[in-house]
């Protein structure tokens, strides 16, 4: 790790002033269990690390106006003791379950796993996060692209967003608090990711003098039927190989509108809108759920070694519209 | 400091400015490091009881509300005992206990957050405290393996992976009790699967799960007979 400063501020407002215009200039330190490693790694090298853990205000779950808030320092651990504020959020609860370690809980945070960087192992190996050689080619294509992108993938991106809560909230339309220097601003959770489209940069659309500071979930999203279903090399010690998420507006048995999201299949968390118009209007049952999973994996380019993806995409979507009405 | 063990900074022919400890400029002199690393140490044990004003004196901070990057006043709370040291930002808390406190029950393996050997208690929560920074884990109880044996008796925990015989090499087995013994707090009387979950934040490369998890059921048994959590 390199040498840094530390700050340790008490309210958002001087958090904001000690981060720099530049990444390098200074990194906002939470739970840190991606940025420790990655400064160990040489990935990150801040000048400065700012700590937000000492600003009580970011931390808690609470009701606010029929919706849910969600503090960006709340930890796994708060809401896995205290799963109360989930109650109508199974879709969260599942993905929160899916945190396989209690040392990961007790210090991984709400915000953070929306921020943390991509689990892939060549930008983890110093690569860059499009993983070009030496000669500005990406390794990904003819590399070991096991756990790479199959949506979203045609360049010069392949990594895939390895966030647990981006597909629900997305599926149920949350939205985030943003402060900077010149204020605050609201935006979906979808418009937090983007593809890269060149070195330099990043997956979020966060800047380098603002933080996340809330989660806010509207009372609406309440009334939606919603499931994860994560699927798993190994039932501990790893991310996913593949989620869906899945909110349904339903009318009786009928599904009146229907948003899918998948994670871990693609650099952003990616929208299978293919099996939202398949479901809309329709009966839910199994026959349904199962093409609407087939539907989701309309697009889908693999690469040379994750055509296993697609089938788990499949399964995923149609397992999880199958607990979403159970 | 923070990469004493890391042997690839060792030789001192890193990047300028990158980790250009203490230790590696002595080492470079013909110094063992884990003399060197034991000597800090002994001097960190000397220097518990000056009063904090005094180190923030003698290294004023540049920048207001920032600290660092050289080493700053750092107090620890560890095993109910208050531990005053001086470390830059970047040292992780398993490093302050390992090589600045001679606590070495905390193991350094994946060092990423993942295998669990260095798990600590902190506020009773268990955490990885190869990715806690020290001066993140100031005003906060921790509790590490070597405050489970006071006065050389065993814990129940670690009494009960001696009877089950749940460790081969026993590298992991420190981990594995301190996150057995936060899960047994909060959970006095769980299920078998119940503790299985409960340790999926702990690898073991021998295999010891079973006998474990047999010492996770024994350890609560025996504690809830004697009225609970000791």
């Amino acid at each position: 790790m390199r040498p840094f400063e530390y700050g340790n501020p008490s309210t958002v407002k001087q958090a904001i002033s000690l981060l720099g215009s530049d990444w390098e200039q200074a990194a906002v330190l939470a739970g840190g269990t991606d940025l420790i490693s990655l400064m160990k790694d040489y990935i990150d090298t801040p000048k400065r690390v700012v700590n937000i853990k000492s600003i009580s205000a970011l931390r808690g779950a609470s009701e606010v106006n029929g919706g849910l808030r969600l503090g960006a320092t709340t930890t796994f651990e708060d809401l896995f003791e205290n799963p109360a504020p989930l109650r109508d959020f199974p879709s969260l609860r599942a993905a929160i379950d899916g945190i396989y370690s209690a040392q990961m809980r007790s210090m991984g945070t709400v915000g953070g796993d929306l921020l943390q960087r991509p689990r892939c192992w060549y930008y983890r190996n110093g690569f860059g996060l499009l993983a070009l050689d030496s000669k500005g080619q990406s390794l990904v294509p003819h590399g070991d692209n096991r756990y790479h992108a199959i949506f979203g993938n045609a360049g010069p991106a392949y990594f895939v967003s390895p966030s647990s809560l981006a597909p629900p909230l997305v599926a149920l339309g949350a939205t985030l608090r943003i402060q900077g220097p010149k204020g605050e601003r609201e935006l979906p959770v979808a418009e937090l990711f983007r593809i890269p489209r060149h070195t330099g940069e990043r997956e979020h659309t966060i800047q380098p003098k603002e933080i996340l500071t809330e989660i806010l979930l509207p009372a609406s999203a309440r009334r939606l039927r919603n499931a994860t279903y994560e699927v798993r090399e190994r039932h501990f010690m790893d991310w996913p190989l593949a989620t869906a998420s899945v909110a349904l507006r339903m009318e009786g048995r009928r599904v009146r509108q229907a948003r899918v999201v998948l994670g871990q299949v693609a650099p952003i968390p990616w929208r299978a809108e293919g099996a939202e118009r398949e479901l809309a209007g329709k009966t839910l049952d199994e026959a349904v759920a199962t093409r609407a999973g087939e539907a989701a994996t309309v697009g889908a380019h693999p690469l040379s070694k994750n055509g296993y993806k697609v089938q788990l995409v499949r399964v995923a979507v149609k397992r999880a519209l199958l607990a979403a009405i159970a | 400091m923070a990469d004493q063990d890391d042997l690839h900074h060792s030789t001192g022919s890193g990047e300028p400015g990158d980790d250009n400890s203490a230790s590696d400029r002595e080492s470079s002199k013909g110094f063992s490091r884990r003399q060197f690393i034991k000597g800090t140490g002994l001097a960190v044990s000397a220097s518990v009881f000056v009063p904090d004003g005094l180190l923030k004196a003698a290294m004023p901070e540049e920048t207001p509300g920032v600290s660092g990057p050289g080493e700053v006043p750092v107090r620890l709370r560890i095993n109910g005992r208050e531990h005053q040291l001086r470390l830059e930002p970047r040292v992780t808390l398993l490093d302050a206990l390992r090589n600045r406190l001679d606590m070495t029950g905390a193991k350094k393996v994946c060092d990423r957050a993942t295998c669990g050997a260095c798990t600590v208690i902190m506020d009773g929560h268990p955490v990885y405290s190869c990715t806690v920074l020290a001066i993140d884990a100031q005003g906060k109880s921790i509790e590490t393996i070597e405050g489970l044996a006071p006065e050389g008796k065993l814990h129940p925990v670690s009494q009960a992976f001696v009877d089950n015989d749940a460790q081969q090499c026993g590298f992991c087995t420190p981990g594995f009790v301190m996150a057995v013994k936060a899960f047994l707090d909060k959970h006095p009387h769980p299920t078998y699967d119940e503790v299985r979950a409960s340790l999926g934040g702990n690898l073991c490369r021998c295999g010891t799960y079973m006998g474990i998890r047999k010492a996770a059921l024994e350890a609560a048994a025996k504690m809830a007979g004697k009225g609970g959590r000791l």
